[in-house]
């Protein structure tokens, strides 16, 4: 079959993303994921399954099946702003990893009109998967969220060993260039210690030289109550810019890793 | 190579920006009092010898001032911020509203007791003798039928002065006022007795010639005036900065200048009082950084001043273009809200060979504009495929501070559409921006810009009324819509009432601009455009070597999105009918009825009786408007008009990046641009198009109906070539991507594209790079214009609830950068539902 048929299911696209990956990007969103983090800001993307959410009082349907063709000629379409910017098309989710043949086609596709790829994934799958990837991969946006498994587990539904070996296995395969990403959330993972343990072991990652904490924010809040779902960070106030920068010089203590506060 | 370091701020720059906005401004009368006195006493003289009379009348006697601290001196006004007024082009609406000006929502002027007297007392002189009344004279009756009708508004130039030129600075700098003087003698010895024009050509170069001396004696009275400061001044710096005002005064502008220094006080007495001789406004510096760049590369050069010193000079003039004001009518307050006069200066670009001339006074510009943070110079850079980048990461820096500066321009489209209008190449690449986004070449060109606003919503309503208005025949029949059995038949009527309704809007223009030319010759302005002094007339008659007239529409994103939901709903779909889409249309989609609306059909049917001889008395009149209030669509109507809506809701909308739409719209835009383009102006040039509406597509669209892309009745319509607010839902570079398939080249006149970021899109050195991107981007795809509102919602709002914390912000309006609080409450309103997209 050519490859520009493989389907997958996504829930969104958006285009003008300029906080995930170098330049102007077009972000596709896939549906489905292997994590429930309780911060989550898309939890319409958890469920692999067609939902339907409500949105300002009206039932919106998430999630349709495309095919690569389909997504390749939505994301061409920023061609333009890419040349310029030096951006192109990130995969986002969900986690793309549950889709591996239509990710790796649809990168596949980007790559071949010299467009410029990236995903954002936090790596929770089988190793195969990620290589399957990597041919036509130049940024890997990789999630780390906390080295403790046991709260790892609390607090997204899974323990973290799988991640963290992938992690290194990733950057050891030295095919792509990777940058860890922290979701810095209150009662989980902002202290001082907890974000210098994650930026010691990025920074052990060979060739990885950047890492960025993501603040918290409530954004996604309204699409719980859409989904009928109950939002346990519920009276989670976000970091303040005073801790977040606290936060970037304990990593600076450790390790000499290029950190930046948001994407 | 240029130096991109940042300058700090002078402390004597606040202090000047605070005494200039500590108050109200005020309404004066001397120039219009000196002007009288002078028409009264050359009665009979011919009209361009009383115009440069009265001209040297004023300059002679006008009270003269030097504010505190400033080291470039000319104030048309002793109040800062005040404004003079010009009754030789109107005055009834002044006299109308000079109980009302100081409470009015939009630009209020504070004017005393016996200023206001006073003005009532010469307005008695002018009665039938402006070029308002001898315009409207020349106007054909359905002309000026249309304008009360509101179908398009030449307000602009029937109650001011013209404006709208950027004249020959570098001469000015270069020669001096006794150079061109020099010249015009030259030209007068040539002069033969026996020649045809010799009465005209003669008086025109004495008128020119006497100006030029008045102006010359104007600088001198300010030279006399810093002496006296001098010798009374006990601080020893501001006493030595008085003698060099005098000295440079004394000097120029009657002669060249000689430094940076007296070339700027050279540039500030043309500007300042080009604005003196008329209430033309857009009087725009231009190419700034180039015609001064000489003077300050020989001055760094040899040591005579530095860098910090030309910035501060530079800051004082920009403050000093925020010191000029003109009071509007109410109405023509609404649509250029913010006190602005629209003086474009602009930076960066080619030179006349095609080579990259961005240089240090540009990057200068820009810092001028983040030092003074005000809303003038209306500040522009011209970006090609050869600007330096790090220019144009300058600009963004200053796009970051919300200010709505500077406004991109693309020499890629630019040139060649100047170029398609009969410009030379090398004028073509020289060009600078006029006004809001009005291209020409400097020096040469007499461009009748802001002709008129042309609302291409109403001939979209005289489809459906079949010419009809408010009960009176205002545009042609075009046959019942609802008897239209095609959409071609549709569009053929939307059409032949764009083609009529543009035929009325050149009738009321040309009209306009003889009145100009017989009763407001201006020879002042003439001295210093080509070729004048040659052709022996003023740019008003046709002196001018490029001549244009450019009225520009708006709505263009209404009617593309009505004409293609007219075309899907009723003749591919066939869901609607036309019958039900006018019914919808009448019933505003089952809206409740507006006051308005009811007002209007109300007065439509006091005419009716009024015509049959039946007068109604003011109980009747208020019945009348009770039983129209009162009539609603029976509940089933109203259920089928609100589905209707939401059909119209979900068809593809201009503005999302979807080829079909947009190359549409690129259709409909030619209703307007390619009919315009076949008329002539009485001063032998070509009209040409601009699509962009100031701030007018606010109160215009107040007095506009329901449309068919789903617009409620008197709501805002669509702002510039921009897409309909809330209606671009795919982002910035969709919404770009849809702009840029207009056709732009043959927009001549300028094309205006707003949008809007959050500040955390322009955030560190990564969000300039891409938001510079973002407009090269937009410009690869000819696009012509780009400007932006950095500004969050909550700050608006806030501004709005506390405006004595906000005196100072700035936003872009449309076309132009105007004080938040000083707009009316509805545009205030308008700008934060446009922030609200937030991408």
């Amino acid at each position: 079959m050519d490859y520009l048929e493989t389907k997958g299911r996504v829930f969104d696209i958006q285009r003008y993303s300029i906080h995930d990956g170098p330049g102007i990007r077009t972000i596709v969103f896939l549906k489905g994921c292997v994590l429930h983090c309780r911060w989550c800001c898309n939890p319409e993307s958890q469920e692999y399954a067609i939902q339907t959410m409500k949105v300002q009082g009206e039932d919106k349907v998430i999630g349709r099946d495309v095919t690569v063709r389909e997504m390749i000629e939505e994301v061409e379409k920023d061609r333009p702003y890419y040349y310029r910017s030096g951006g192109g098309l990130t995969l986002s989710g969900g986690e793309c990893l549950c889709q591996p043949e239509f990710a790796r086609d649809l990168l596949r596709a980007a790559k071949e009109r010299g467009i410029n790829t990236s995903i954002e994934s936090m790596a929770c799958a089988p190793f195969e998967r990620i290589e399957m990837l990597l041919p036509y991969l130049d940024l890997y946006l990789m999630d780390i969220k906390h080295t403790n498994p046991a709260k790892h587990q609390e607090f997204t539904g899974r323990s973290n060993e799988l991640m963290l070996e992938n992690a290194r296995k990733t950057a050891l395969a030295g095919r792509t260039k990777l940058v860890i990403r922290v979701p810095v959330i209150p009662t989980f993972n902002d202290t001082v210690e907890e974000i210098q343990g994650i930026a010691r072991f990025a920074a052990s990652l060979p060739g990885v030289d950047k890492i960025h904490l993501l603040p918290y924010h409530r954004l996604g809040q309204d699409k719980y109550e859409g989904l009928g779902r109950e939002y346990m960070m519920e009276g989670i106030i976000p970091p303040s810019m005073e801790h977040m920068d606290t936060l970037k010089k304990a990593v600076h203590g450790v390790c000499s890793l290029d950190c930046q506060i948001g994407g | 190579m240029f130096n991109t370091t940042d300058i700090p701020k002078s402390s004597r720059i606040t202090r000047l920006v605070d005494n200039l906005y500590a108050k109200m401004p005020v309404i004066e009368s001397a120039r219009a009092r000196l002007l009288t006195e002078s028409y009264q006493a050359t009665e009979g003289q011919p009209v361009i010898t009383r115009r440069a009379e009265a001209f040297a009348h004023i300059l002679r006697h006008i009270p003269i001032i030097i504010r505190e601290e400033e080291l470039v001196v000319g104030s048309s006004t002793l109040s800062p911020r005040g404004c003079q007024t010009f009754p030789e082009f109107s005055y009834q609406w002044l006299e109308d509203e000079l109980d009302t000006v100081e409470t009015r929502s939009a630009d209020p002027f504070y004017i005393a007791e016996e200023t206001k007297q006073e003005l009532r007392k010469i307005h008695k002189y002018w009665k039938g003798k402006t070029t308002s009344e001898l315009a409207l004279s020349y106007m054909a009756p359905e002309a000026i039928k249309a304008i009360e009708h509101n179908i398009f508004t030449p307000g602009n130039y029937f109650y001011n002065g013209v404006g709208h030129v950027t004249v020959k600075y570098e001469e000015v700098l270069a020669i001096g006022f006794q150079g061109i003087i020099a010249k015009a003698r030259e030209e007068l010895q040539k002069c033969q007795v026996g020649d045809g024009d010799y009465a005209k050509r003669s008086r025109f170069l004495a008128a020119v010639i006497l100006s030029c001396e008045a102006v010359i004696e104007y600088a001198q009275r300010y030279a006399m005036l810093a002496d006296e400061m001098a010798s009374q001044c006990s601080d020893p710096a501001r006493k030595r900065e008085l003698q060099i005002i005098a000295q440079n005064c004394n000097r120029v502008p009657a002669k060249g200048a000689s430094g940076f220094y007296e070339a700027c006080q050279s540039f500030w007495f043309v500007q300042q009082l080009l604005q003196m001789e008329s209430s033309g406004h857009s009087i725009s510096p231009g190419r700034f950084d180039q015609y001064m760049y000489p003077y300050y590369q020989k001055d760094i050069e040899n040591g005579n001043i530095t860098r910090e010193f030309a910035q501060e000079l530079m800051d004082c003039i920009w403050v000093k273009l925020n010191d000029l004001n003109k009071c509007r009518d109410a109405a023509s307050a609404e649509g250029f809200a913010g006190y602005s006069l629209f003086q474009n200066l602009i930076a960066g670009g080619q030179n006349k060979d095609g080579e990259d001339v961005t240089n240090d006074l540009s990057i200068m510009c820009i810092l001028a504009s983040m030092h003074v943070h005000l809303p003038q110079p209306s500040l522009s850079v011209r970006v090609w495929n050869g600007s330096p980048h790090e220019f144009l990461i300058k600009a963004a820096e200053l796009t970051r501070t919300g200010i709505g500066l500077p406004a991109y321009y693309n020499d890629e489209v630019i040139i060649p559409a100047l170029q398609n209008r009969g410009l030379s190449l090398a004028d073509a690449r020289e060009y600078n921006i006029i006004g809001c986004v009005e291209p020409q070449k400097a020096g040469k060109t007499e461009g009748w810009h802001d002709a008129a606003f042309f609302n291409m919503c109403r001939p979209m309503e005289l489809v459906f009324s079949n010419g009809m208005d408010k009960g009176e025949m205002v545009g042609v029949p075009t046959g019942d819509v609802t008897k239209m059995g095609s959409f071609e038949e549709v569009y053929d009527a939307y059409k032949k009432q764009m083609e009529y309704c543009i035929s009325l809007l050149v009738n009321s223009d040309n009209a306009i601009d003889v009145a100009h030319g017989e009763l407001c010759p201006l020879p002042f302005l003439s001295s210093m455009v080509d070729d004048c002094l040659k052709r022996g007339k003023t740019v008003q008659e046709g002196g001018a070597i490029y001549n244009f007239t450019g009225p520009q529409g708006f709505g263009i994103a209404n009617m593309a999105d009505s004409l293609y939901a007219i075309r899907k709903l009723v003749f591919q779909d066939k869901k609607v009918t036309m019958e039900e889409y006018k019914n919808a249309l009448i019933w505003n989609y089952g809206k409740e009825m507006d006051e308005k609306t009811a007002f209007e059909i109300t007065a439509a049917v006091l005419k009716n009786l009024e015509a049959q001889g039946r007068a109604a008395d003011a109980e009747s009149v208020s019945s009348i408007l009770r039983t129209i209030m009162s009539v609603k669509p029976k509940e089933e109507q109203r259920a089928r008009y609100n589905e209707i809506h939401r059909m119209i809701e979900e068809v593809p909308k201009f503005g999302n990046d979807i080829p079909d739409v947009d190359l549409f719209a690129r259709d409909v835009a030619y209703t307007y641009t390619r009919p315009l383009e076949k008329y002539k102006n009485p001063r032998g040039g070509q009209y040409q198009a601009g699509l962009y509406p100031v701030s007018a597509n606010v109160p215009l669209g107040g007095q506009t109906g329901a449309t068919p892309d789903g617009r409620y009745a008197h709501t805002p319509v669509a702002d510039g070539v921009s897409p309909s607010a809330g209606k671009d839902v795919n982002g910035p570079t969709a919404a770009a991507t849809s702009v840029s398939r207009l056709d732009h080249f043959v927009v001549s006149n300028g094309t205006l594209f707003n949008q809007k970021f959050h500040p955390s899109a322009l955030s560190g050195r990564e969000g300039l790079e891409k938001f510079v991107a973002l407009i090269r981007s937009y410009f690869d795809q000819k696009g012509m214009h780009m400007q932006f509102n950095v500004v969050s919602r909550e700050t608006l709002l806030d501004a709005q609830k506390n405006p004595e914390k906000y005196k100072h912000l700035v936003v872009r309006v449309a076309g132009y950068s105007a004080l938040f609080t000083t707009l009316s409450r509805s545009l205030q309103d308008d700008i934060i539902r446009r922030t609200e997209q937030g991408f």
